[in-house]
């Protein structure tokens, strides 16, 4: 495998690797915008 | 130091996000004036009878206008001074057509206190020294518990009075 | 070659055996935080119920006196003591400890046990009902202020033992990176000695001499500047340690690597740099500080909240990778793969999730002006018996399942670790009716620091007594944990079979990317700490003090002196 590839195949698996991490961070994520939308909210409506 | 393609679009995310909240309180603070109360307007808190807000006879509910209005509040341990009605009564309620503009002013005469009108945005910390105030248009129709929020000593859960806003 | 090699040296995790004298200096801090957690949760358990309506104190004992010993025991006795106890183990096992050095720490332990007994025999006396915030003008005895003071000096003086410790080990290793726990412990006692700079400030020169009558009044504004000022890098203090597990424990006990030491040492150098310049963002309904100045502190404070960010990314990929190594297949399999029965991983993963509803719930309190809606509601008590009572607390009991039993030369046993996983789910559950009900409460309304009080009835107020049932019920399941968590304490202290148990640090990868040598740069740090400290405060506290009002006397009778 030339160096090149090496690199390549290094990425891919480094990709695949934290699909789950990046799911579970972005519902992290949506949790929070979600959160802060409510009481904002919240504040305008009182 | 290197970041996962992954974390780059996570922390791009999260700091998009925080920055567009900023943008968002910055906009209603700095162009609607919704800032959280803050004017540093200081009184003597020996004789806050010196400032004419503070009269005893200024204390509670006055009418400035047509659906507007200006609420005096000393507050002293356990206690919200809301002045006298007519008969010479403590007043300890006060009323409010639904709809009007109302100025809430208030100072300490010892100790912190706090002044939340529950369940509304009008929740402000009550400092020796200096006034608080905070307009608010009162638009739901209810009785709102007035409480003090910050601890003032043994008797801080007994400090209390009420608002109605009527249809 | 010769740098490769070197590079490979750095890599191993460094372990030195911890001397049983050692050993006895660690436990002694630790076990003052235990026993803080008997009496403070005591109190709280007898606050939730006097809350609930239903019970009245006996022997005429005041509401706010068993809330002052809650909030000083809990909030400043328990924590500290676990921190700095945590802080010298690590230290104790990364860079080792001389002998002189542990004598200081000695000194350092006894200082802070004076100042405890001082502040703890005034609140006992009924002389210091003015919780652990202590806002002028209430006046507490000045033995109060006195023993606060020396259990901040105690507090610095155990940190500075702990800058001696790296400063030794970096002598006798030069041209290496330090220990990744070692760099945080220095980076969260940096932070401490920091921050406390401002509460000491106050007690010192504002409240001392003022409780003991030598200055007749008090600035309160700048008093509770310099409180917050302390105040928020205060719960960050407390965060730090848990941060500390999860980046270079955790990964070992689920028996994985450190994802990234260079991005771990990063989010603690933000750490240091935002989390003091943001006490405002606990006064922003105050009336004598500038809006603009209130805002510019929120947006510091909004800039703390990214190496949380960076730190949630960090866990999820240690414990994906460590799964899928161990054959978790597909998006979530990694996840089945955790040592989910292991009381060393449980009790800290709950913690961790529990800051995502408590992070959510900093970011509200600290919006400007929509911090109106929560501002000293009971929100924010149940957001800090998220933050602090659960995520910090929950990883403490996970550090203790297996520091006592190393530090003790016991045994974790399966019994034990099957107790402590009860323990974990007690905990979760109780804080999860309590500190719920507590945020409904408080956006309805309701205020946090309160006895029972019907405040004249009306709709609002049934409404807040039915959450207030409920924080009863909550804490009765919390105090159940408590008394669990204590027996499983004395257990692992005196009773558990002697053994070996493993002090779990982890390593980095074999082909990890070394670690920039920059992050030594601890003047630099320091450096830019101290500018972004003197650019958000110098201007606005100025300003406080060439427009203050009179200064306040002092008032005794309201907290009843």
């Amino acid at each position: 495998m030339s160096n090149d590839e090496k690199k390549k195949a290094n990425h891919n698996e480094e990709k695949s690797d934290l699909k789950g991490t990046f799911v579970s961070v972005m519902i992290l994520g949506v949790f929070l915008v979600i959160s802060w939308i409510g009481a904002f909210t919240l504040f305008l409506s009182r | 130091m290197h970041l996962h393609k992954y974390e780059k679009i996570w922390l791009t995310f999260g700091i998009g996000a925080l920055v567009i909240f900023l943008i968002v309180l910055g906009y209603g603070a700095f162009y609607k004036g919704t800032h959280p109360q803050s004017h540093g307007v200081t009184i003597d808190q020996n004789n806050i009878e010196s400032n004419e807000a503070f009269k005893p006879e200024n204390l509670g509910l006055t009418k400035v206008d047509d659906d507007k209005y200006i609420i005096n509040i000393a507050a002293s341990a356990f206690n919200y001074d809301l002045g006298k009605d007519e008969e010479g009564n403590v007043v300890k309620h006060i009323r409010i057509p639904k709809g009007s503009k109302v100025l809430f002013q208030a100072t300490s005469k010892d100790v912190i206190h706090g002044f939340n009108v529950a369940g509304t945005n009008v929740n402000m910390m009550v400092e020796p020294g200096y006034i608080s105030s905070l307009e608010v248009a009162m638009n739901k129709p209810g009785t709102y518990t007035i409480v003090c929020n910050e601890y003032c000593g043994v008797g801080h859960h007994l400090m209390y009075a009420t608002l109605e806003v009527y249809e | 070659m010769e740098l490769a090699k070197k590079m490979k040296e750095t890599k191993l995790t460094q372990e030195l055996p911890i001397s049983k004298q050692e050993s006895k200096l660690y436990m002694s801090y630790i076990s003052v935080a235990f026993i803080a957690l008997l009496i403070g949760g005591l109190m709280g358990l007898l606050q939730v119920f006097v809350r609930s309506g239903k019970f009245t104190l006996p022997f005429g004992i005041d509401y706010y006196q068993v809330l002052t010993v809650h909030g000083v025991i809990l909030g400043l006795v328990l924590t500290t003591y676990f921190i700095i106890g945590f802080h010298f183990s690590l230290m104790g096992k990364t860079v080792g400890i001389s002998l002189k050095q542990r004598r200081v720490a000695w000194v350092a332990f006894w200082i802070m046990v004076m100042g405890t007994i001082m502040t703890a025999t005034t609140i006992l006396l009924g002389e210091a009902s003015v919780l652990y915030t202590f806002y002028a003008p209430l006046r507490a005895h000045p033995a109060f202020y006195i023993g606060l003071a020396l259990v901040i000096i105690g507090s610095w003086i155990a940190g500075f033992v702990n800058w001696s410790q790296l400063a030794v080990w970096k002598k006798a290793h030069r041209g290496e990176k330090s220990p990744l726990l070692a760099f945080m412990v220095t980076i969260n006692t940096l932070l401490w000695f920091i921050a406390s700079l401002g509460v000491a400030v106050a007690v010192l020169v504002q409240f001392i001499p003022w409780s003991l009558g030598y200055a007749e009044t008090i600035n309160v504004l700048l008093s509770r500047t310099l409180f917050w000022y302390f105040g928020h890098p205060l719960v960050y203090f407390w965060l730090l340690p848990a941060y500390m597990a999860w980046y270079a424990i955790i990964p070992k006990i689920i028996g994985g690597k450190i994802f990234s030491d260079s991005l771990a040492r990063l989010s603690f150098v933000l750490f240091l740099f935002f989390s003091i310049p943001v006490g405002f963002h606990h006064q922003l309904t105050e009336p004598g500080i500038d809006s603009t100045w209130k805002f510019i502190q929120v947006v510091l404070t909004f800039m703390v909240i990214i190496p949380s960010l960076m730190t949630a990314f960090s866990l999820f990929a240690t414990f994906e990778t460590t799964g899928r190594r161990k054959g978790g297949k597909g998006l979530f399999g990694w996840f089945k793969k955790l040592p989910w029965k292991d009381v060393r991983f449980l009790a800290p993963f709950i913690g961790m999730l529990a800051f995502i509803p408590g992070g959510a719930g900093g970011i509200i309190n600290a919006s400007h002006q929509m911090n109106a809606v929560v501002h000293n509601t009971i929100w924010v008590t149940g957001h800090f018996h998220l933050t602090v009572a659960t995520t910090v607390m929950l990883t403490f009991f996970g550090i203790s399942y297996w520091l006592i039993p190393h530090l003790r030369g016991r045994k974790l046993t399966p019994k034990l670790n099957r107790l402590g996983i009860i323990q974990a789910i007690i905990w979760t559950v109780g804080m999860a009716i309590m500190s719920g009900a507590m945020h409904i409460e408080g956006l309805l309304g309701g205020p946090r620091r309160s006895s029972f009080s019907e405040y004249g009835g009306g709709e609002q107020v049934h409404a807040w007594i039915g959450y207030q049932m409920a924080q009863a019920i909550g804490g009765t399941i919390l105090f159940i944990g408590i008394i669990l968590m204590v027996f499983i304490f004395i257990k692992l202290t005196f009773f558990a079979p002697k053994g070996e148990e493993d002090f779990p640090i982890a390593s980095e990868e074999e082909d990890a990317e070394p670690t920039p040598p920059w992050f030594e740069n601890w003047k630099l740090w320091i450096g830019i700490t101290v500018v972004l400290i003197l650019a958000a405060y110098s201007v606005p506290v100025m300003d406080i003090i060439q427009h203050s009002p009179v200064g306040s006397a002092p008032f005794d009778w309201p907290i009843g002196r």
